[in-house]
């Protein structure tokens, strides 16, 4: 059996809400609070960024999965804001958690879905018994410019996965990924913020991705909708997820678990795996778990897990996605949001 | 922080390793050589527990220039579960939110990251337990 042996999710506990973001711009927040169904969206304190949370929550994924993080064989980080454009990420990490030196280290990039692509490569790694366990985390701090539909939604968090073949907690029972250049979204080098396609970024990236991944996996698999208990589809606004749910044939019940997005907005790299590591919180042995990530550019890698005995004796050793999303806010108004965000132009120290 | 140092202090700033007196068992953080009670040289490396109190605590309204954007931030004196205290700042706390006794957990924080074109250094900041 291979799989999660150990999860971990870390929740910023700032927020901005979004009629507060509506307000500076002269938007109309109701109209932005219903077309992307979504309330506030955390933001990164100033001593915080990607390799912060992947930390907090690779830290919360060691102690689930109650192993000597040396025997940690490969960390790879998913994120589109890593905090050097030269240095990885996790070499960062691995010396906080006392991983390696005896350690593969890369930091990957796919837009939103770069995540699910650490988790991957990490579960392949275990799969193939080139190692005992490996690390995939997805984590971001998004960058969305002012003003930009984008600043709505883009969000910071991350979640942490520890794949192996003893203690497992969610047994991976298929993979699935479907790519393809659909350039809807990108960011040149250089470029402070990205860029989008705008209405170009629904039909024909996220949704033919997700759901050609989606009906990819379930084919090869044999399984329908019914047979899940959860399935979490890439969140880059409260809609787009439960419109691919419902294509898909998914009740709206099996959706809501680990649809964060509404309180968290869109968290990027860290957007499906922080909807998984919810639904992780809650799932009991033999619950099927369907996750689909988006990367824009465009793909999606689609996973089917099955909780198993061990998951209940996990979930209460770490804080649950949900409780971090509730406990702990500070709001803050849209002036001190850019100034932590770094999006005025101060003099230099 | 010149980068070899920033270096060299990677273990006890991630990982907040301690040096444990192999005669005496006095706990030195930040680690040394020699023994503050007893004289002892032999030191075995040890973590510290991540859990503590505010022993006393103070707020920084006139900050230095890399900390600028974080004021008023609190800086406390914590002491860990296992007696151990360290002094460090408090990530995230409006300073109403600190008091004698608050408990804490120590989290992994950027420390300093300006100006732009330096190396962005890590290591523990108190984080309130429970609001």
């Amino acid at each position: 059996m291979h799989g999660i042996v150990g999860y971990g999710a870390y929740v910023p506990r700032f927020r901005i809400k979004a009629e507060d973001i509506a307000n500076q711009w002269g938007a109309d927040a109701d109209a932005f609070k219903k077309g992307l169904l979504l309330e506030e969206k955390t933001v990164p304190g100033p001593d915080e960024d990607t390799i912060t949370i992947s930390v907090a929550a690779a830290r919360d994924a060691v102690t689930r999965a109650g192993i000597d993080p040396q025997l940690i064989g490969a960390c790879y980080i998913g994120s589109e804001s890593h905090p050097y454009a030269v240095k990885p990420s996790g070499t960062v990490l691995i010396d906080a958690l006392g991983i390696g030196p005896d350690c593969h280290v890369a930091d990957f990039e796919f837009a939103c879905k770069a995540g699910t692509e650490a988790m991957y490569v990490a579960y392949s790694h275990v799969k193939s018994g080139e190692m005992e366990y490996a690390l995939g985390i997805g984590a971001d701090t998004s960058q969305g410019a002012p003003g930009d539909a984008l600043e709505y939604t883009a969000s910071a968090g991350g979640s942490a996965f520890i794949m192996g073949s003893e203690g497992v907690v969610a047994e991976i029972l298929h993979t699935y990924s479907f790519t393809s250049d659909t350039p809807d979204f990108w960011r040149r080098e250089g470029e402070f913020y990205p860029r989008h396609a705008g209405r170009f970024t629904g039909e024909p990236a996220y949704f033919h991705h997700v759901l050609s991944s989606c009906r990819g996996i379930l084919e090869r698999s044999g399984m329908k909708p019914a047979d899940f208990k959860y399935a979490v589809f890439h969140m880059p606004n409260g809609k787009f997820p439960l419109r691919a749910g419902k294509a898909m044939g998914f009740r709206k019940e099996q959706l809501e678990q680990g649809w964060v997005v509404n309180l968290m907005g869109n968290t990027y790299s860290g957007s499906s795996p922080t909807g998984l590591a919810a639904c992780l919180d809650e799932a009991e042995p033999g619950d099927h778990i369907l996750v689909t990530s988006f990367g824009s550019g465009a793909g999606s890698d689609s996973f089917i897990l099955r909780a198993t005995d061990r998951l209940p004796e996990v979930q209460g050793l770490a804080p649950k996605v949900r409780d971090q999303l509730a406990d702990r806010r500070i709001h803050l108004d849209y002036g001190k949001y850019v100034a932590y965000r770094g999006k005025i132009r101060m003099n230099e120290v | 922080m010149i980068t070899p140092r920033y270096h060299r202090e990677i273990p006890q700033r991630y990982r907040l390793e301690a040096g444990k007196c192999a005669a005496c068992g006095e706990i030195h953080f930040p680690p040394r050589a020699v023994c503050r009670k007893c004289g002892g040289r032999e030191m075995e490396t040890v973590a510290l527990p991540r859990r503590g109190k505010v022993v006393t605590h103070t707020t920084v309204w006139i900050p230095p220039a890399p900390f600028e954007g974080q004021k008023p931030y609190v800086n406390a004196v914590v002491e860990l579960e296992n007696g151990v205290k360290l002094t460090c700042m408090v990530a995230e706390a409006p300073p109403d939110e600190v008091k004698i006794g608050t408990e804490v957990e120590l989290v992994f924080r950027r420390l300093q990251h300006e100006p732009v074109w330096e190396v962005i250094q890590y290591g523990y900041k108190a984080r309130v337990v429970k609001v």
